[in-house]
């Protein structure tokens, strides 16, 4: 009896010592592309004319919006991306004044943000997410089944659902135009249709550059931060802005990719599934012990 | 001393099993309406919340309430204390009827019920929930394969199927209880990893790289408290002998498994200083302090006393708290927990989650019920006749 009692708290100690072991195996890598594409958004130059969102409308084949892309009144509330459409301009009031006493309005364009180390990819039970080289985040509607993890696991709350649809619902987000940037020279539809070049479209590298290089020729116009460098682990779209960014909608993230902790664990404990296997041992081993002491007393008493 | 299981001798149709059976209708005919106009129709699904009670209480907890399944097997079958017995069957029955329909809520959740098989195939390694699904396939197999003795016991002699694999499995049980362990040990703990993912979408009061420890000491701890639970209704319903005497030694043990998973949960919202959010007045705040207050400190501190452990309806109580409390931690931690940054409203259950979720609960006591009057599961005897004997 005190063999087993003790059998008992050994398994305990081993389930309980697997799920804490730290990253032993090996330690986490980020999986990002080294040389994506990007956009750069530059808060100061957007006029909020929505024409990016009539783009997107008509290159991903949305449905027409119950309010026309040209009437302005949409931005007297905040509005967030969905399944009818993958981007959406906002209007914010901070306080800035110009010299005629008016109130500044800065706008701001929301979409996917297309992470480098997504924690939509991560968290994908099917794998219907990947992210491509080209630093798009890709969804495969073929392989989805609709659990919609990645929405819970979305720090900035992008992917949307079809919930009204009751047989093959779709998530639905913005897309990086993938075929269209896969293709030399092309532009996601938003990029190539920005009337004052608020949107620029390259290679993220570059596009980090050209961010610093305009925060540092202008300092009193910006705020000294390129939105989307290093959060979560950094994004393949890039801000500058004039004002606070947590004045205009922006969350203040850690800098960590979202799924290394999960991944981390998931590795630490099921890699070669060491840790199932070596649980199948010990209590094979218990049993064994168990059943044997049990034969010989049912023997004894017959 | 030991009972042998036998098919139970009381009347099937009773108002209970006709409310079962309403509840059952009314959940039928919403999910008739969730697959001809969508989800949007019976939930309150958003895509600011993307999960809802049935994640949250369908599948989270109803995984957690079938560890008595696991765990009794563990003690009785792989410790062989067979005093157990007597209570391994009716868990092995309520945590296969309880899995059961944690794939089927599953399956009305996804938008693509359709699909639900393709993860076999299309694996993405890095997800806890692939993990978790991948378990739970796994068990809800293992677990029915675990029954069939109890079914050729009854029908073998007319279904010769059942007769040959109940031989084969005379030979090769272990090998699916201790696989039934394993996957349960690593689904349990998997399910608390779901969450982690997502630590800015959380509130600090769970959001913890420790929380797949945490679900799986807690799955330990709420096993035998289940087990409890269960067999007291079961036992009272049908008017049938307590058990005490299987009950009450099961009791000593959680004390044990619940002031582990205690002292895990404490250090680890200490440690992170967490509970520095606890006096805010928050939704979040009190919801914890009920959990951790009224389902693992009171209940922990009832079962010190010998006389709680002895007592059928204090015991029952001080389950029921258990059981409650790790009902409310999953709900906690997939429902509560969660912030939407961009949302402008709250998210509540619609009434179609509820009776979806009500139907689930009550199909699960329907079939337990049909089984136990057809097959040798409970071992307890019914009372009148034990009078007689005394």
């Amino acid at each position: 009896m005190t063999i087993t009692r003790r059998g008992f708290l050994g398994a305990l100690g081993i389930a309980g010592a697997a799920s804490t072991l730290p990253g032993n195996a090996q330690a986490w890598q980020s999986k990002a592309p080294p040389d994506p594409f990007g956009c750069l958004v530059d808060l100061t130059r957007c006029v909020g004319c929505r024409k990016c969102e009539q783009a997107c409308n008509e290159v991903n084949e949305l449905p027409e919006p119950a309010v026309k892309f040209d009437d302005l009144t949409v931005l007297d509330a905040k509005r967030r991306p969905d399944q009818d459409a993958f981007t959406v301009i906002n209007r914010y009031y901070t306080g800035r004044i110009d010299d005629r006493d008016k109130l500044v309005p800065t706008y701001v364009k929301v979409q996917c943000m297309h992470c480098q180390d997504p924690a939509c990819v991560s968290a994908c039970i099917t794998g219907a997410l990947t992210k491509k080289e080209n630093g798009a985040v890709h969804y495969d509607v073929d392989k989805c089944i609709g659990c919609r993890y990645c929405m819970a696991a979305c720090p900035f709350e992008i992917p949307a659902y079809e919930y009204d649809r009751p047989i093959w619902p779709r998530v639905r987000k913005c897309t990086f135009c993938f075929e269209r940037i896969s293709k030399e020279g092309g532009k996601p539809g938003c990029a190539s249709i920005c009337p004052v070049e608020a949107i620029t479209f390259g290679k993220r590298s570059e596009l980090l550059r050209l961010a610093k290089n305009r925060i540092e020729s202008d300092p009193g116009k910006y705020v000294d931060h390129v939105y989307g460098e290093h959060e979560v682990g950094g994004t393949s779209w890039l801000y500058i802005s004039g004002v606070d960014f947590r004045k205009v909608g922006f969350q203040e993230l850690p800098d960590r990719p979202m799924p290394q902790t999960t991944e981390t664990i998931q590795s630490a404990l099921f890699s070669y599934l060491w840790s199932p296997l070596a649980l199948f041992g010990v209590l094979g081993a218990v049993m064994g012990v168990t059943s044997r002491k049990h034969d010989k007393e049912d023997g004894h008493d017959a | 001393m030991t009972h042998k299981p036998q098919p139970v001798d009381r009347p099937f149709w009773t108002p209970g099993v006709l409310v079962m059976l309403a509840l059952m209708i009314a959940a039928g005919v919403t999910l008739v309406i969730r697959y001809t106009y969508g989800l949007a129709a019976v939930t309150n699904l958003s895509n600011h919340y993307p999960w809802g009670i049935w994640i949250g209480l369908d599948v989270a907890s109803g995984v957690a309430l079938a560890a008595g399944g696991f765990t009794t097997a563990f003690l009785s079958h792989i410790l062989g204390r067979r005093y157990y017995e007597a209570v391994t069957r009716p868990a092995l029955l309520s945590a296969a009827l309880g899995y059961t329909f944690v794939a089927l809520a599953v399956t009305f959740d996804v938008g693509r019920s359709w699909a639900i098989w393709k993860p076999v195939f299309y694996q993405n390694h890095t997800s806890a929930l692939f993990e978790v699904a991948m378990c739970v396939m796994a068990y809800v197999t293992v677990l029915w394969i675990e029954f069939i003795p109890v079914l050729a016991e009854r029908l073998g002699g007319k279904i010769r199927l059942l007769a040959y694999l109940d031989r084969i499995l005379d030979r090769t049980m272990w090998v699916f209880i201790i696989l039934g362990v394993v996957l349960s040990c690593m689904h349990q703990s998997s399910l608390g990893t779901l969450m982690v993912i997502a630590p800015t979408k959380t509130s600090p009061l769970w959001a913890t790289p420790l929380q797949p420890l945490l679900f799986l000491t807690s799955a330990f701890a709420v096993g035998y408290p289940m087990v409890v639970v269960e067999t007291t209704l079961a036992t009272s319903s049908l008017r049938l002998e307590s058990e005490m005497n299987v009950l009450s030694p099961l009791s000593r043990i959680t004390i044990l498994l619940l002031g582990v998973y205690m002292a895990l949960k404490l250090g680890d919202l200490i440690s992170r200083g967490a509970y520095a959010t606890l006096l805010d007045g928050s939704a979040q705040s009190n919801s914890f302090m009920v959990e951790v207050g009224l389902g693992v400190i009171l209940p922990w501190i009832m079962l010190l006393f010998p006389a709680v452990r002895r007592s059928r309806r204090w015991l029952f109580i001080a389950a029921l708290l258990i059981v409650s409390g790790v009902m409310l931690n999953r709900f906690n931690v997939f429902v509560v927990s969660f912030k939407a940054p961009y949302a402008t409203h709250p998210y509540y259950p619609a009434i179609g989650e509820i009776l979806v979720t009500a139907g689930a609960v009550a199909t699960i006591f329907f079939l337990y019920r049909l089984i136990v009057t057809w097959f040798p599961v409970l071992s307890a005897q019914p009372q009148e006749v034990s009078r007689d004997q005394a």
